[in-house]
């Protein structure tokens, strides 16, 4: 039985931690209906982000907490900057382009960010600095799950709860919402859908810099590279969800983080992956549209 | 404008040309050619270079003795960029040019695609870096000789260490289900199920480069193992023992030489104290070793790199068996080699039937207070 919930907890660390970057992917398709695949390269420059100042404020010997915030609003700021650039960038101009235009355009600006941050940061792994303290009221059940899983498990929660009131309850999310129904209606009723667009970038890019910061301290490196796995794997939670349903990407990286966890454990962890998108393909065949999202028709 | 660049390249390359024309051109002359076959250029050049400085120094030193049986020692250089379809190349050459012994090559892909040519021509090569299972093992290179470990070597060591040092019977074996970690932990699976004396409770690959390894850690807490035994490289290792302290782990770690490198320590922290990994045998004790590296100080100014000490070998052992054998037939050589006992920055080596030499083999480090050190 210990051995169960040792699995179940790691497995929801796991789907927390997809939670965080496939938020980012679902709430930009959702608006726009395209697959920022430069989604992982943002969280990696948050992650990125985070361990430059938390390593300059540990030199001047900071205490931990202040670092530790100091640092994540660097990140968010810094992340959900490159997040609104790279709309305006890559993205705005090819709006009214054929839908595989942005596409390409996404994947080149997710080529070229990794290749920047190769440049600047080399390709060696960075030891991140343990940000999550060992909590003492954590060491009786240290064994089944650790300081760090907690803190990603209630951060996500907190996020989780937050965003769900921005897109229910305040303007911006009401503006979202109804850009996301129909762009053209949204702008004949006074809407200014650009900077809704942007703002859901810059949101998402947040996310993935908490993300980013959380997970690197968690796993405790980083390279230029973590981020292409981390979207991947985000990216696939999303559309098992729904793609476009914010419940659906939680629920769908709840999914596949236990599937993983659970396949590791009771069956083999050589085929972790094979039992995760074994059922990807076993949902999108039964629901195409993913657990929770809606089956739109194509308008002639 | 064109007539004259063309005409600049057009007599660069008859430069070319003639330069590297005129080894072959010295067949004739009395010397005995060694040839020495490695990336001298490109991004591998740090692993080929060192040879080629530790075949000088030794050349030169015998020469300056008046050279073998009489004759001098000519060095045939051909560089391979470390890349199979150019290593063909340069063994056609060097076999062209009458080479009577080689002294490479240095990557493993490199050399596999070389020999075939020089098993055909009966020439005598002897690696002091390739580690493929295969140039020995595979049994398909009589004229094949290296003077570092094989890569099979490598996991009865982890094992035997593991079992006999530490006392520790219950073994996990983890790899990253790659080239290199694979075969290692297969190598070891098969190591302790013939030697009979531990038991292997798990056996898993895990998927480099994942976000998250806790559930593969409890499943080795799970199995009970006393120690975990794994092949790969060391940023998923880092992730796994990190992982295993968070989980209050007390399993030994134990892993191969692609966990021996400072980055793993350097990422891992406080996590890496206490772990157990295989390196290249520890030749800093040897006298011979300080002192070729005093004479490679001496002539470049520099501390030798990567092999320098079994290139260094190499050459030593290659020369007494012409010496020895009083002639550069194969056969000839290969009994010298065989028999007789050398003794050389890598210790007092001889060979085995195969070509792998007794006497070198893996080191166990172990990580303490930020350092790899060796275990006594």
């Amino acid at each position: 039985m210990d051995y169960f919930i040792e699995l179940l907890f790691s497995g929801l660390t796991r789907g927390s931690i997809y939670a965080l970057i496939a938020l980012g992917y679902t709430m930009v398709y959702g608006i726009i209906g395209l697959i920022n695949f430069a989604h992982g390269e943002i969280y990696m420059i948050g992650a990125f982000t985070a361990f430059i100042v938390a390593t300059v404020l540990s030199i001047y010997g900071f205490p931990l907490l202040s670092i530790v915030i100091i640092a994540g609003v660097a990140a968010i700021v810094w992340s959900s900057s490159y997040g609104y650039t790279i709309e305006k960038i890559a993205y705005k101009p090819l709006r009214h382009a054929p839908r595989l235009s942005p596409l390409i355009s996404a994947i080149g600006m997710s080529i070229f960010l990794q290749n920047y941050i190769l440049l600047a940061q080399t390709s060696d792994f960075q030891p991140f600095p343990r940000l999550i303290p060992d909590f003492a009221f954590m060491e009786p059940i240290a064994h089944i799950i650790g300081s760090t899983d907690l803190v990603i498990l209630v951060t996500t929660v907190i996020v989780m709860v937050v965003l769900t009131f921005i897109i229910k309850f305040t303007l911006i999310g009401k503006a979202m919402r109804a850009t996301s129904q129909d762009r053209t209606m949204a702008t004949l009723v006074g809407i200014n859908v650009n900077r809704v667009i942007s703002a859901t970038f810059i949101i998402g890019s947040g996310l993935a810099a908490i993300g980013g910061l959380l997970i690197a301290s968690h796993i405790g490196q980083i390279n230029f590279y973590i981020g292409f796995i981390a979207g991947i794997k985000a990216f696939t939670a999303a559309v098992l969800g729904g793609i476009g349903s914010i419940p659906g990407a939680v629920l769908g990286s709840l999914i596949l983080g236990l599937t993983e966890s659970f396949a590791t454990g009771y069956v083999s962890s050589d085929y972790e992956d094979v039992f995760a998108f074994s059922l990807l393909v076993l949902i999108l065949i039964f629901k195409p549209s993913g657990l929770l999202g809606k089956a739109t028709n194509q308008k002639v | 404008m064109k007539v004259s660049v063309s005409g600049k390249v057009l007599s660069t390359a008859a430069c070319l040309m003639l330069a590297l024309a005129t080894p072959a051109l010295c067949v004739a002359g009395d010397t005995i050619k060694f040839g020495i076959a490695g990336p001298h250029s490109g991004d591998l050049a740090s692993y080929g270079i060192p040879s080629a400085n530790a075949a000088k120094l030794v050349i030169d030193k015998v020469n300056a003795n008046g050279g073998i049986n009489g004759k001098k020692i000519e060095i045939l250089q051909e560089d391979d960029v470390c890349k199979p379809e150019i290593a063909t190349n340069t063994a056609t050459k060097l076999v062209s040019s009458g080479v009577e012994v080689v002294l490479g090559h240095i990557c493993s892909g490199a050399t596999i695609a070389a020999m075939p040519i020089y098993t055909d021509a009966g020439i005598l090569v002897m690696s002091p870096s390739a580690t493929s299972d295969e140039l020995t093992l595979s049994g398909k290179y009589p004229n094949f000789f290296r003077t570092i470990a094989p890569n099979a070597a490598q996991s009865p060591a982890m094992i035997d260490f593991a079992i006999n040092k530490l006392g520790l019977k219950k073994i996990a074996i983890i790899h990253d289900k790659g080239d290199y970690g694979k075969p290692l932990a297969e190598g070891a699976k098969a190591y302790v199920e013939k030697t009979g004396k531990g038991k292997v409770v798990l056996f898993e690959g895990i998927t480099p480069g994942a976000m998250d390894y806790s559930a593969i850690v409890q499943k080795i807490k799970e199995s009970g193992a006393e120690v975990v035994v794994y092949g790969g490289y060391h940023p998923e290792a880092s992730k796994i023992v990190s992982i295993m302290n968070k989980k209050r782990l007390k399993t030994k770690f134990v892993s191969d030489d692609g966990v021996k490198d400072d980055t793993f320590i350097k990422v891992a922290g406080p996590d890496a104290e206490g772990v157990y990994a295989t390196g290249p045998q520890d030749n800093s004790a040897n006298p011979l070793s300080l002192k070729a590296k005093d004479e490679h100080k001496a002539a470049f100014g520099s501390d030798p790199g990567a092999f320098f000490d079994n290139a260094y070998a190499a050459t030593m052992v290659m020369l007494n068996a012409i010496e020895k054998a009083k002639s550069t037939k194969l056969a000839d050589m290969k009994k010298v080699l065989e028999t007789e006992k050398v003794d050389t920055p890598v210790g007092a080596i001889n060979f085995d039937a195969k070509g792998d030499a007794i006497g070198v083999g893996f080191s166990m480090y172990v990580v303490e207070k930020g350092k790899y050190v060796v275990v006594k």
